[in-house]
C-alpha cells in the first residue's frame, strides 16, 4: 500500500527522482511531518476549507460516522470503516483517502512516465515512507523492477526492520537514505517509540557490505538539536568501515496542516524550525571530525 | 561589474519618466501630407513622408548618453501614427487619465489633434478603409471575440534584423538599389516600373537615415562646442565622429556596431508601428567579432562593453509600446514593445553559437532589470550547461526572464517551412515565442484565435449565447450527437468555417498594406526586397508567413475530455443538463461544477486520456490553419501563444464545460488550466511535448515556481535538466515566473511598494502593476509548483 507518488523529487537522492512513499510506519516520531504515513490502513483526510456543505457524504456513509457541525464535518472514529465511501461521492476533494493498494505494474508505469527525466539528470525512483522496508514483498518487487528497467534506485529508510529484509532487498539498491535521529537510546525510545539498537546494528551491516548510505539526521530543537547527540552519530558514522556523508535536515513546520486533516492532534504546535547558526555549527561539529556534510535548506 | 554612475543615471531616468503620447510624429505627418500633393507613386511618396519626419523630428541626446537616438522627442515620449489610426480625442482623454498604462497627454498635443490632426485623418486613415472593406460575417466574429486583428491598427512588420549591417554600410545598400534599378527590363517585366517605383522609395529612405544621423552629429557637435565637463566633450566628439559614420559606413568597432543598428531601429519603428517586436536577433554572434577585435587591440574592455549596452538597454526601456486607439478605459495593454535579443543558439555552421558576449550579455540583463528589451537564450544540445545555468541564475532572481528556446526545434521548425539550412540557423525566435528566419522573412501575426469561444458556438449550433446572435454555421443540435465524434467533427466544421472568415479578412488587410502603406525602409533591410524591387508588405521578402494564434489549448482540452468522460463515457451527465448548467453560469449547481473540475481527465497531468484529446484539438487546428496560401506567395502557419488575449477572450465566453465560470480568464499558451495541473512540472512538460511542436510556428509554456525551489545551485541544476529534458521532447519554449503566490498578493494590496515587480505574463515580461486585476488574479492561480 502507498499513500503518495511525488513526481519532480529533487531532495531524495541524485538528480529528479520519483518518490515512491510505502504506508505504515513501526516508529511514531513525535515530529513526524508526514502522519498520514504512519498506520498500516487507509486513514481518512478531511480539508475543511475545501468542504462546500453539500453533505452528500453523510448519506454515503454505511456506518452514519459523519455528522455536520460548526466547523466542518466530524468523522466518529469508532464507527468509520475508513471504507472511502465519502470520498467517493466527495467532488470538492474535502473528504479523501490516504492509502490505496495498487499493483508493482501499476507503481512502475508511473515512475516510468519521468524515465526522459531520469536519463538527463542522472536520477530514478526513491522509495520512502513511512518505512518502506515494512512491506518488504512489495518493495522487493518494485526494485527488481526498477533493476530490469536499469533504474536507479533509492531506499528512504529508519533502518528499524529484521536484518533479512534488508539482506534481500540491498543489492537491488544503489543508495540508502539511512535516518539517524538519537543515539542515545532511551531518548530513542522515548521520542520515536522504539529502540535504536537493531538501527544501528543494521546501519553497521550495511556500509559493511559496502553499500553506498547516506545518513540522514532530523535537527529537532530540543530533542536531537544538541551537540552530544550529533557528535555521537557523528563519532558512529566516522567508525563505520566507509564513513558515509551526513545530511542535517531541519525540521519544518509544513505538517501541521496534516495533522489537522487527520484529526489528529500536532504535538508541536508552537516548534520553530532550528536558527541557521545552529544548523551551521552541527555542521562544522560533523565537519571537524572528518564527515562530509550535507546541510538541507530549511 | 559595478552600474556606473552614468547607467545608473540614465536608467533611473527610464524607469521615472512617466510615458507621454507625442504628437510630433503625427503632426509631422499631417503637414506633408497636407503638403504635398504633387502626383507620385505610393512608394515614393511613402518615403518622402519619412525623409520628411528624418529631416523635421527634434534631435535628443541626453546628458550622459553613450548611444543617442528618440523615437520622439524626448525619452518615453510616444508617437503617434495617425495614417494608420487616428486617436479621437475621447482616446486621448482616456489614455492620459486611466489607471493603468496611462499616457499624459499634454494640453499642447490634445490642441495639435483637436485643430490639425483629427480633422485631416479621421475617417482617412487605413483603419477606416481596412473596417469599411470588412463583411458582416467577419465584424460579427470580430465583435464576438472569435478572433482579433494585429492588423487593424498596427503594421505588419514582424521581423527582426541579420548580421547584415554590421558589415555593410548604407552606401552600399544605395549601390545594391541602383544596381537592381539597372537590372530592371522594362521590355519584358509588366512589373518593371512598379519595382522602380519601390526601389527609388528605398533610395529615398537610405538618405534619410543618413541625413538622421548627421543631424545627430551637428547635435552633438553643438553640445560638444558648450560643455566644459572635458570627458564629456570628448565622449561628445567621439559620437560626432560615429554618426558621421555610421550607418553610412560599416562600423569599425563595438560602439558603431550598437549605435547603427540603433538608427536602423529608429527608422523601422518611426516609418511605421510595425507590430512588433524588431530587434538585432542574435545580438552575441552579430556583436563577437567587434568584441574580440576590440579586447585584442586593447581599445576595449569587457567593462566598457558592459557599459555600452547598459546604454542600449536603456534605449529600449524609453520607448513605450504605441498608445492605441479606440480604447475604452479597461484596456490597458502593455509598455512592452516585445524586442527579444536572442543570446546563444548556434552559429550558421551548426557549432554552439555561445561566445563571450554572450555571458556579457546576460550580466547586462541582469544588472538592468529592465521590461525592454526582452531577452531569451536559445539552447541546443551543443550549448553548455555553464550558460544555462547562468541564466537560471537570472531567472532565479524573479525577473521573468529570459525566456528560454530549443534552438534545435527552431532550425526543425524554419526548414518544415521551407527554409535553407543556413537561414533556419540564421533565426531564432521573437515576439512573444514566433520562429522567423531573421532579416529574410516578413512573418507576420494577425490575429488570436479563440478555440474555446468556437467550442460554445458549436454546444448553441451557430449561435453565441452571450448575444445570442448568430454568427457560426448549423452544426447541429448538441443534444443529438449520439458520439463524442459528432460532436468533435461539428467543431472542427465550425473552426474551419471561422478560420476561413478570418483568412478572408487577411487577404484584404494584407492587400491594403501592399497597395496603400508600403514600407521601403524597412523593406531595404529585409532580404530579397532590394533584388526583387518588391515591398515587404508585397511579397518582398524571400519568405512570407501568415500566422494565427491560437488561443486555450489547455481549456479546450479540459473541455473536451469533460463531455466525453461525463456525458459519453460515465454518463454521469446529459447534454441538456450540461446545457443547462453552463447557460445558468453553475449558479446553484456547486456539484456538477466541481464534478467537471475534480473528476475530469485533465491536460497537463501526463495522462494519456486528456494529452490525446489536446492532440486531436492540436491537429484540427493545424489542419483548418496550415498550408493555406496568403497574398506574399507564403503561407499560414500556426503558432500557440496568448500574449494577454486569453484574458479577453475568457471574458467573452460564458461558463464551459470544463468548470470554468463565465469571464474567467483561458488558459494560456499551451500551459494547463490555471490549477489542473496536479503531478508537477515533469507531468506537465511531458504532456506540452505530446503535441508536435515542429509544425507550429511557437508555442509557449508558463510555468511558476516558487522561489524556494530554486535555492541551491544544485536546485537550479535540476531546473537546467528539466529544461533539457523538455527540449529533448521536442518542446519549442518554457518560461519561469518566481515570486511566490504570497509577494504577488501583497503586491496587489500595496502596489506602491512592488513597484518593480516584474513577472513572466506570456511571452513577455511585465510589471505586475501595471497588469489588470484579472491578469494579476490569474498569475496568482497559476499553479505555483513546490518541492516536495
Amino acid at each position: 500500500m502507498i499513500f503518495d507518488i511525488k513526481h519532480f523529487s529533487i531532495h531524495d537522492g541524485p538528480g529528479i527522482r520519483t518518490t515512491v512513499f510505502l504506508k505504515g510506519c513501526p516508529l511514531s516520531c513525535w515530529w513526524c511531518h508526514n502522519p498520514e504515513s504512519q498506520r498500516f490502513f487507509r486513514e481518512k483526510l478531511y480539508t475543511v476549507g475545501r468542504c462546500i456543505g453539500c453533505m452528500e457524504c453523510l448519506a454515503a456513509c454505511p456506518t452514519h460516522a459523519l455528522s455536520e457541525t460548526e466547523i466542518g464535518l466530524f468523522t466518529d472514529p469508532e464507527k468509520c470503516l475508513r471504507c472511502g465511501a465519502c470520498s467517493d461521492v466527495c467532488l470538492a476533494e474535502a473528504c479523501e483517502m490516504a492509502g490505496r493498494e495498487l499493483t508493482v505494474n501499476q507503481v512502475m508505469d508511473e515512475i516510468e512516465k519521468d524515465r526522459a527525466f531520469f536519463d538527463e539528470s542522472g536520477g530514478g525512483a526513491t522509495f520512502s515512507g513511512g518505512e518502506p522496508l515494512i512491506q518488504p514483498d512489495f518493495l522487493l518487487a518494485l526494485l527488481k523492477a526498477c533493476k530490469d528497467c536499469r533504474i536507479h534506485t533509492v531506499v528512504d529508510t529508519s533502518g528499524f526492520s529484521a536484518w533479512n529484509v534488508l539482506d534481500s532487498i540491498r543489492h537491488h539498491v544503489d543508495i540508502f537514505l539511512f535516518d539517524l535521529k538519537l543515539m542515545d537510546d532511551e531518548k530513542h525510545r522515548l521520542f520515536t517509540g522504539v529502540s535504536n539498537r537493531r538501527i544501528l546494528r543494521n546501519l553497521q551491516a550495511l556500509s559493511s557490505g559496502g553499500h553506498r548510505v547516506r545518513i540522514r539526521i532530523p535537527i529537532i530543537p530540543g530533542i536531537t538539536d544538541d551537540d552530544d547527540n550529533v557528535v555521537a552519530i557523528g563519532v558512529f558514522a566516522a567508525g563505520l568501515p566507509t564513513a558515509p556523508p551526513i545530511d542535517l535536515l531541519p525540521y519544518h513546520h509544513f505538517a501541521a496542516a496534516k495533522y489537522e486533516r487527520l484529526a489528529r492532534a500536532y504535538p508541536f504546535q508552537d516548534m520553530r524550525p532550528p536558527m541557521a547558526d545552529v544548523m551551521n555549527r552541527l555542521a562544522e561539529r560533523l565537519c571537524s571530525m572528518g564527515l562530509a556534510v550535507h546541510l538541507e535548506r530549511s | 561589474m559595478t552600474i556606473s554612475e552614468r547607467v545608473s543615471q540614465l536608467r533611473e531616468q527610464s524607469l521615472n519618466t512617466k510615458p507621454v503620447l507625442s504628437s510630433e510624429r503625427a503632426a509631422l505627418m499631417t503637414e506633408f501630407y497636407r503638403m504635398d500633393s504633387a502626383p507620385m507613386s505610393i512608394p515614393v511618396r511613402r518615403a518622402k513622408a519619412f525623409q520628411y519626419l528624418m529631416e523635421h523630428k527634434g534631435i535628443c541626446i541626453m546628458d550622459g548618453e553613450l548611444i543617442v537616438g528618440e523615437k520622439g522627442p524626448f525619452p518615453k515620449a510616444t508617437p503617434t501614427y495617425p495614417e494608420l489610426c487616428c486617436h479621437s480625442l475621447s482616446d486621448l482623454e482616456i489614455l492620459d487619465s486611466r489607471e493603468k498604462i496611462p499616457f499624459s497627454v499634454s494640453p499642447e498635443a490634445r490642441a495639435a489633434y483637436q485643430v490639425n490632426i483629427i480633422p485631416f485623418w479621421q475617417g482617412n486613415s487605413l483603419r477606416d478603409m481596412i473596417f469599411s472593406e470588412m463583411t458582416s460575417e467577419w465584424k460579427a466574429a470580430y465583435e464576438a471575440g472569435i478572433f482579433t486583428e494585429f492588423m487593424e491598427q498596427r503594421a505588419p512588420g514582424h521581423t527582426v534584423l541579420d548580421d547584415k549591417i554590421y558589415h555593410k554600410g548604407f552606401l552600399e545598400f544605395r549601390q545594391d538599389i541602383q544596381s537592381a534599378l539597372g537590372r530592371l527590363d522594362y521590355l519584358n517585366d509588366p512589373r518593371a516600373y512598379d519595382r522602380q517605383q519601390e526601389l527609388k522609395a528605398m533610395e529615398i529612405c537610405v538618405d534619410a537615415l543618413i541625413r538622421f544621423s548627421h543631424r545627430h552629429a551637428q547635435k552633438a557637435r553643438e553640445l560638444a562646442d558648450r560643455e566644459t565637463r572635458p570627458q564629456r566633450k570628448a565622449e561628445l566628439e567621439r559620437i560626432v565622429d560615429i554618426c558621421m559614420h555610421v550607418p553610412a559606413n560599416p562600423p569599425r568597432n563595438f560602439h558603431e556596431a550598437l549605435q547603427y543598428y540603433w538608427f536602423v531601429h529608429l527608422g523601422v519603428t518611426t516609418e511605421l508601428n510595425t507590430w512588433d517586436a524588431f530587434d538585432p536577433g542574435r545580438l552575441d554572434q552579430h556583436l563577437y567579432p567587434f568584441y574580440r577585435k576590440g579586447i585584442d587591440s586593447g581599445a576595449l574592455t569587457r567593462d566598457m562593453a558592459e557599459e555600452l549596452l547598459q546604454c542600449f538597454w536603456i534605449k529600449f526601456n524609453n520607448q513605450p509600446a504605441p498608445p492605441k486607439v479606440g480604447v475604452t478605459a479597461a484596456e490597458s495593454g502593455t509598455y512592452t514593445d516585445f524586442a527579444q535579443i536572442n543570446v546563444g543558439g548556434m552559429k550558421p555552421d551548426g557549432s554552439d553559437g555561445v561566445n563571450d558576449v554572450s555571458y556579457l550579455l546576460l550580466d547586462v540583463i541582469e544588472d538592468m532589470r529592465l521590461l525592454q528589451p526582452s531577452s531569451s537564450i536559445q539552447v541546443s544540445k551543443k550549448s553548455p550547461d555553464r550558460f544555462i545555468q547562468r541564466a537560471a541564475r537570472i531567472i532565479r532572481t524573479g525577473f521573468g526572464q529570459p525566456s528560454i528556446f530549443n534552438a534545435d526545434l527552431i532550425v526543425q521548425q524554419l526548414l518544415r517551412q521551407g527554409k535553407t539550412l543556413d537561414d533556419a540557423r540564421r533565426g531564432g525566435s521573437s515576439g512573444c515565442v514566433e520562429v522567423g528566419a531573421f532579416g529574410k522573412e516578413s512573418y507576420n501575426l494577425t490575429g488570436y484565435f479563440n478555440m474555446p469561444k468556437v467550442l460554445e458556438i458549436t454546444l448553441h449550433n451557430g449561435i453565441d449565447p452571450r448575444t445570442g446572435q448568430k454568427i457560426g454555421i448549423e452544426t447541429g443540435h448538441p443534444e443529438q450527437f449520439a458520439e463524442f465524434d459528432n460532436l468533435f467533427q461539428a467543431f472542427v466544421r465550425q473552426m474551419n468555417h471561422f478560420v476561413d472568415i478570418k483568412v478572408r479578412g487577411n487577404n484584404v488587410i494584407e492587400r491594403i498594406y501592399a497597395r496603400y502603406m508600403p514600407a521601403p525602409f524597412l523593406s531595404l533591410l529585409i532580404d530579397d526586397c532590394i533584388a526583387t524591387g518588391m515591398d515587404y508588405h508585397d511579397g518582398g521578402a524571400r519568405y512570407n508567413t501568415t500566422y494565427i494564434q491560437g488561443v486555450g489549448l489547455g481549456s479546450m482540452t479540459d473541455m473536451m475530455s469533460a463531455i466525453r468522460h461525463h456525458i459519453y463515457d460515465r454518463k454521469t451527465l446529459s447534454m441538456t443538463a450540461l446545457l443547462a448548467a453552463l447557460a445558468d453560469n453553475f449558479s446553484g449547481q456547486d456539484r456538477t461544477r466541481l464534478m467537471l473540475l475534480n473528476k475530469t481527465p485533465r491536460y497537463g497531468n501526463d495522462d494519456d486520456d486528456a494529452d490525446n484529446i489536446m492532440k486531436s484539438i492540436f491537429e484540427a487546428y493545424f489542419q483548418a490553419i496550415d498550408g493555406r496560401k496568403n497574398t506574399k506567395n507564403g503561407a499560414y502557419h500556426i503558432n500557440l501563444l496568448p500574449t494577454t488575449c486569453h484574458v479577453y477572450f475568457g471574458s467573452v465566453t460564458g461558463a464551459t464545460p470544463d468548470g470554468r465560470r463565465a469571464g474567467e480568464p483561458l488558459s494560456e499558451g499551451i500551459s494547463p488550466v490555471q490549477g489542473a495541473d496536479r503531478k508537477g512540472p515533469t507531468a506537465v512538460l511531458k504532456s506540452a511535448a505530446k503535441m508536435d511542436h515542429v509544425r507550429t510556428g511557437g508555442t509557449l509554456l508558463n510555468q511558476k515556481f516558487t522561489p524556494q525551489l530554486l535555492k541551491t545551485d544544485t536546485d537550479l541544476n535540476r531546473l537546467v535538466q528539466l529544461v533539457r529534458t523538455y527540449f529533448k521532447l521536442d518542446g519549442h519554449h518554457i518560461q519561469f515566473n518566481v515570486a511566490d503566490a504570497a509577494t504577488l498578493c501583497a503586491a496587489q494590496q500595496h502596489p506602491e511598494k512592488y513597484r518593480d515587480l516584474i513577472v513572466r505574463v506570456a511571452g513577455y515580461s511585465d510589471y505586475f502593476c501595471d497588469l489588470s486585476q484579472a491578469l494579476q488574479e490569474e498569475i496568482i492561480a497559476r499553479t505555483e509548483h513546490s518541492d516536495f
